[in-house]
């Protein structure tokens, strides 16, 4: 033991770590508190996977997810602020979490630099555990902030580093529950809680000594209370959410997300709404969609229906009510469309059952191809949109038609639609 | 059995619960690592590090300041409100906000204003303005404090 005490130095010190409020119990209530927190974020972000219907050819991003994926359900139609509240849900608690998950990290901080590093091949395997569960979980919230602000910085596609990034991470985090709840458990009853909001700095004792050493062993005097400590944590959460969820609220609330990427309104060329992709961002020219050149295709029957934009607009026209709802979380309020229902195309071109539909845009690449299932296709609320809250479609919202389907996300809402085709 | 438990260092059932989260780990690992292994490595290792060894310790260092003015001051009647949380609330809050946004406030994304027809331009602005009233509200309510304690020592 000996050379180890004589390599204790800096943050291997005993005694470094003094703050009086480190203990079980406040490690337990943070624990908690992101446990049911990461829980709903983990449920929306598999949902939010399942509502690209990644079972329909060509739509999913991480074909290779194999079992990872076999919990995949047809993504329902109703109700049409499904995917809006599904992903503004994630999007923002992910955000809120983020003070709680760095205090959670601070309470157990002396654990890293314990000493001996290991002391048995359980304790190692836990400490590789940590390692995936404090470097997986830190990775798919710098991977989620990063994305939603279009820094693009992370090695790969966002799609397969956030998936699969967030089953090492969930697999880390269920054992650390199994191991860690029972303690958590009996730490959480060992002070009221009650108690702890009405005692205030002075009154602040630390922790009697615990078997994971989390208490300092040469505690300092308090300079915070623990309800001070847990108070600055809900202030610095209450914030995240202030300055964000306006951008999934819509509407007058969306010039209070003052820091989120989508708290503006955009211009009024674009109609004051949220504009997902600009066609200049997705390659589209002007030119490509005058109407002396652009028709649409309607596909799959016996022959290929072509279609003008002066005919399309001569169908029987239908007006919904549906938002654009993103998976990087902000959304719009409802938005009046008024179209042409999918399912009138799909009979006009001779298969008024579709299994599904294949969606093709000027857009090349990305979201330029996609695939829509049966329910979508006949629900009456979907439509080829032709008009936007009674003007005609601006450019960036998908001139000359674009497919507006509910709680469907943004990106499978194509653009600058060239052809549609069904398939049996 | 025991001698098992002995030489592993916990139970069987620890053993099993973490061999379990291993495999169901390495299932989603493979593919996480499939593109660009060791930039994906990097990165998982690399956020472990940039918190525990770098972010951890610049604002305990930041703090250390703090916690000594505090416990001087202990004690000591002229500051029978202690200030350093009225520091602490609003520099732990813009904190926050600058580490999640750093991005949007220093225009580091190149496609955003492309992307999103919005300016880029207002984010700067906006997290100083939200840090100038955070400290602010701040002062107000130690102000307050120091008021009411002033008032009840007569």
């Amino acid at each position: 033991m000996r050379p180890l005490r004589l390599a204790a130095r800096g943050p291997f010190r005993p005694g470094v770590f003094r703050s009086p409020l480190r203990g079980p119990w406040l490690t337990a209530v943070l624990g908690i508190t992101l446990l049911g927190g990461l829980s709903l974020v983990l449920v929306t972000g598999l949902l939010s996977y399942a509502a690209y219907n990644p079972g329909l050819a060509g739509n999913d991003k991480t074909p290779d997810a194999d079992l990872l994926g076999a919990y995949l359900f047809p993504w329902p139609a109703r109700p049409h602020w499904l995917y809006r509240l599904n992903q503004g849900t994630h999007v923002t608690l992910g955000l809120v979490l983020v003070p709680v998950l760095l205090a959670k990290l601070w309470s157990v901080l002396p654990k890293l630099f314990e000493l001996p590093p290991v002391r048995s091949v359980a304790q190692a395997l836990e400490r590789l555990s940590l390692l995936l569960l404090v470097g997986g979980g830190i990775f798919e919230f710098v991977t989620g902030v990063l994305n939603i602000q279009y820094w693009y910085v992370f090695p790969g596609s966002f799609y397969r580093l956030h998936l699969y990034g967030a089953w090492v991470f969930t697999a880390a985090l269920a054992a650390h529950v199994v191991l860690k709840l029972p303690r958590a458990v009996e730490a959480l009853r060992s002070r009221s809680f009650r108690e702890v909001l009405h005692t205030d700095t002075a009154g602040t004792a630390p922790e009697p000594p615990d078997p994971d050493h989390l208490v300092s062993p040469d505690p300092a005097p308090a300079t915070i209370s623990r309800r001070g400590a847990l108070g600055l944590v809900a202030a610095s959460s209450l914030a995240v959410l202030l300055v964000t969820v306006g951008q999934s609220l819509g509407g007058a609330w969306r010039r209070t997300a003052l820091l989120a990427p989508r708290g503006q309104d955009p211009g009024v060329s674009e109609l004051g709404v949220q504009v997902n992709k600009t066609a200049s961002a997705a390659g589209v020219r002007p030119e490509q969609t005058l109407a002396a050149t652009w028709a649409l295709t309607l596909a799959g029957g016996a022959g290929p229906v072509r279609l003008t934009l002066a005919q399309l607009a001569a169908l029987p026209q239908r007006t919904s009510f549906l938002p654009i709802a993103c998976v990087e979380g902000w959304s719009t309020e409802d938005l009046a469309w008024t179209g042409v229902p999918l399912r009138d195309l799909a009979a006009l071109a001779g298969v008024p059952d579709p299994a599904s539909v294949h969606v093709q845009s000027l857009q090349e690449g990305g979201f330029g191809s996609t695939r829509l299932r049966r329910n979508q296709v006949l629900h009456p609320d979907s439509l080829l949109a032709l008009r936007l809250q009674d003007v005609e479609l601006p450019l960036d919202h998908g001139y000359p038609a674009r497919v507006i389907v509910p709680a469907n996300p943004g990106v499978h809402n194509t653009k600058w639609v060239t052809s549609l085709t069904f398939e049996a | 059995m025991r001698r098992l438990v002995r030489s592993y260092g916990a139970s069987p059932a620890h053993l099993l619960t973490l061999l379990a989260s291993f495999a169901l780990a390495g299932y989603a690992g493979v593919r996480l690592l499939a593109g660009a292994p060791w930039q994906v490595a990097a990165w998982l290792v690399g956020a472990a590090v940039a918190h525990d060894l770098v972010l951890a310790p610049l604002y305990a260092l930041a703090d250390a300041p703090l916690t000594a003015v505090a416990r001087r001051r202990r004690g000591n009647a002229l500051h029978a409100v202690p200030w350093v949380n009225h520091v602490r609330f609003p520099a732990v809050v813009s904190g926050v906000l600058l580490l999640l946004f750093a991005p949007s406030i220093f225009r580091w994304s190149e496609g955003y204003e492309r992307t999103t027809a919005l300016s880029s331009a207002p984010y700067l602005g906006r997290w100083l303005l939200l840090t100038a009233v955070l400290f602010a509200v701040s002062a107000a309510a130690y102000a307050i404090r120091l008021r009411r304690a002033r008032r009840r020592r007569g």
